[in-house]
């Protein structure tokens, strides 16, 4: 049995310094530190995406009540926006099942952030503005979907056909994903993270944006270009760091994206998830235009102090814990 | 066999790809944040020893391979096929030219091998880590020489060709770790 730690104190004051800084970061701009619950009465709908549950047992009540740990803190900070919070941050616990390995840990420490007036452009700015000097690196870049694609594929991810699709996962040795039954997202996913994700970022760090609108989960669809969606990722050194929308504010179409994230869980044979009646009533009453971005500290500590895997950044991973 | 869902992968796991058992070297998991989730492995076709990365849908099934290594000592060989027997249960084994492949310069009568089985028949032949092997021809090295210097061929009895130092000569019984092919002393007779 080994009870040490997997990160060196070097990392665990690296740890400290990183909490502070990016507090003093927010002191600074008059963005409100806050807590929501870790464990609530619903979790994700998103399929590719697992809670872990728990039984809450109450006095007084013979059945026992099953709560959600959060994936993100998103839907209850978006409430308190709701709430007329104004711009607000957290540093939190995120707990997401049947995720390990060199960047996933099942629970993991997140910076999500909200900033009440901006779109995704302010936030990127707002997000090199807090990382440039932590990470110590030039300017970020930046680059569409659609432009990486082009750059490292040779392929049009907004109007090439499918067929053109199952062909480059054929030419590119992924012969068991260019079947009729693998979705179109899917093959992109794929064929990023195999593909382009290793080759951007490696000098400074790269901001993807304009996702397809097939996967713009919480995010806005564009008013220029109904294909994209306002929604945004950071690479930095092979490493995806966080990810980011102009949200969505449409009550209407956050209840149709969570009826579609369901129906692909039924068919992909797995249960429907319960949705947060709270989280949409709170967008009924009105969320006020922003952008959120969520991102991951522990992988942001991994290139501070450059190590190569999650174990060495935490105190317990969850193999020690 | 049984089927391995993509959540049981480790390093050492046999698996059976395109009709031949292979084993996982590396498992890495990859998960964007929104989106599926992927294993990228990289594995070894242990019928051709070709190394290849493949990638897997996680939670994905594939079929196991019932692949089994038996530590057998080498008797002899017949010419089309080479003899190994176990020690405990004296069942005896015979292993053709392509399982036992470019081991066969390092078989020395009894020593013991690892053969790995698939459906119970020798697709690889693994020699031990150290063999000892008697030098049938080299050049007559220069007298006083110490190692470190270049060094010169020597043919050993299985037909074997490894570098030795200079003033090891034709006769000798040397120690050679078959990993590397690289001489690693001179052994007492």
């Amino acid at each position: 049995m080994n009870w040490k730690p997997g990160a060196d104190l070097a990392t665990l004051q690296a740890r400290a310094k990183l909490l502070a800084d990016i507090r003093a970061f927010f002191a600074e701009r008059k963005v409100l530190e806050v807590e929501t619950p870790l464990m609530a009465s619903a979790g994700v709908t998103d399929p590719h995406l697992v809670n872990f549950t728990t039984q809450l047992h109450q006095p007084g009540s013979q059945q026992a009540r099953t709560l959600y740990l959060q994936t993100s803190p998103e839907y209850a900070m978006k409430r308190l926006l709701c709430a007329g919070s104004g711009c607000i941050y957290q540093i939190c616990k995120a707990f997401r099942n049947e995720e390990q390995g060199r960047f996933h840990n099942p629970e993991f420490t997140m910076l999500e952030w909200y900033r009440v007036g901006f779109d995704h452009w302010q936030l990127m700015r707002e997000m090199q503005d807090l990382l440039q000097p932590i990470l110590a690196c030039d300017e970020f870049e930046q680059l569409s979907y659609q432009q990486a694609f082009q750059h490292y594929l040779g392929f049009d991810p907004l109007s090439d056909s499918d067929e053109q699709l199952r062909e480059l996962c054929i030419e590119q040795g992924y012969e068991n994903f260019a079947d009729s039954m693998t979705s179109r997202d899917t093959q992109l996913q794929l064929l990023f993270s195999h593909l382009i994700e290793p080759q951007i970022g490696q000098t400074s760090p790269c901001f993807i944006y304009h996702f397809p609108a097939s996967q713009a989960a919480l995010a806005q669809i564009s008013g220029q270009d109904p294909r994209v969606a306002e929604r945004f990722e950071l690479y930095y050194k092979g490493i995806e760091l966080a990810n980011g929308f102009h949200e969505l504010q449409s009550a209407d179409e956050q209840e149709k994206r969570f009826a579609q994230d369901n129906q692909e869980r039924l068919e992909m044979g797995i249960d429907a998830a319960k949705t947060d009646s709270h989280f949409l009533a709170a967008l009924n009453s009105g969320l006020p235009d922003c952008a959120g971005v969520a991102l991951g500290l522990d992988r942001l500590l991994m290139l501070i102090q450059a190590h190569s895997d999650i174990d060495n950044v935490l105190s317990f991973s969850h193999s020690r814990a | 066999m049984a089927n391995y869902s993509t959540n049981e992968f480790k390093s050492g796991l046999k698996i059976m790809l395109d009709g031949e058992p292979c084993n996982i070297l590396e498992n890495e998991f990859v998960k964007p944040g929104k989106g599926q989730a992927f294993n990228r492995v990289k594995i070894r076709k242990l019928i051709s020893g070709k190394v290849l990365e493949k990638t897997f849908r996680s939670g994905e099934s594939v079929e196991g391979a019932d692949v089994m290594d038996h530590d057998l000592a080498y008797l002899y060989s017949d010419g089309e096929f080479w003899h190994f027997m176990n020690n405990e249960s004296f069942e005896q084994l015979a292993a053709d030219q392509k399982a036992v492949g470019d081991s066969v310069k390092w078989l020395v009568e009894n020593d013991v091998c690892t053969l790995t089985l698939w459906n119970g028949s020798p697709i690889a032949v693994t020699p031990p880590n150290f063999v000892e092997l008697e030098i049938t021809e080299t050049d007559p090295g220069l007298k006083g020489d110490t190692a470190g210097t270049g060094g010169k061929p020597a043919t050993l009895s299985t037909g074997a060709v490894v570098r030795v130092p200079l003033f090891v000569q034709t006769g000798e019984v040397i120690k050679v770790d078959t990993r590397t092919g690289e001489y690693v002393n001179r052994v007492q007779k």
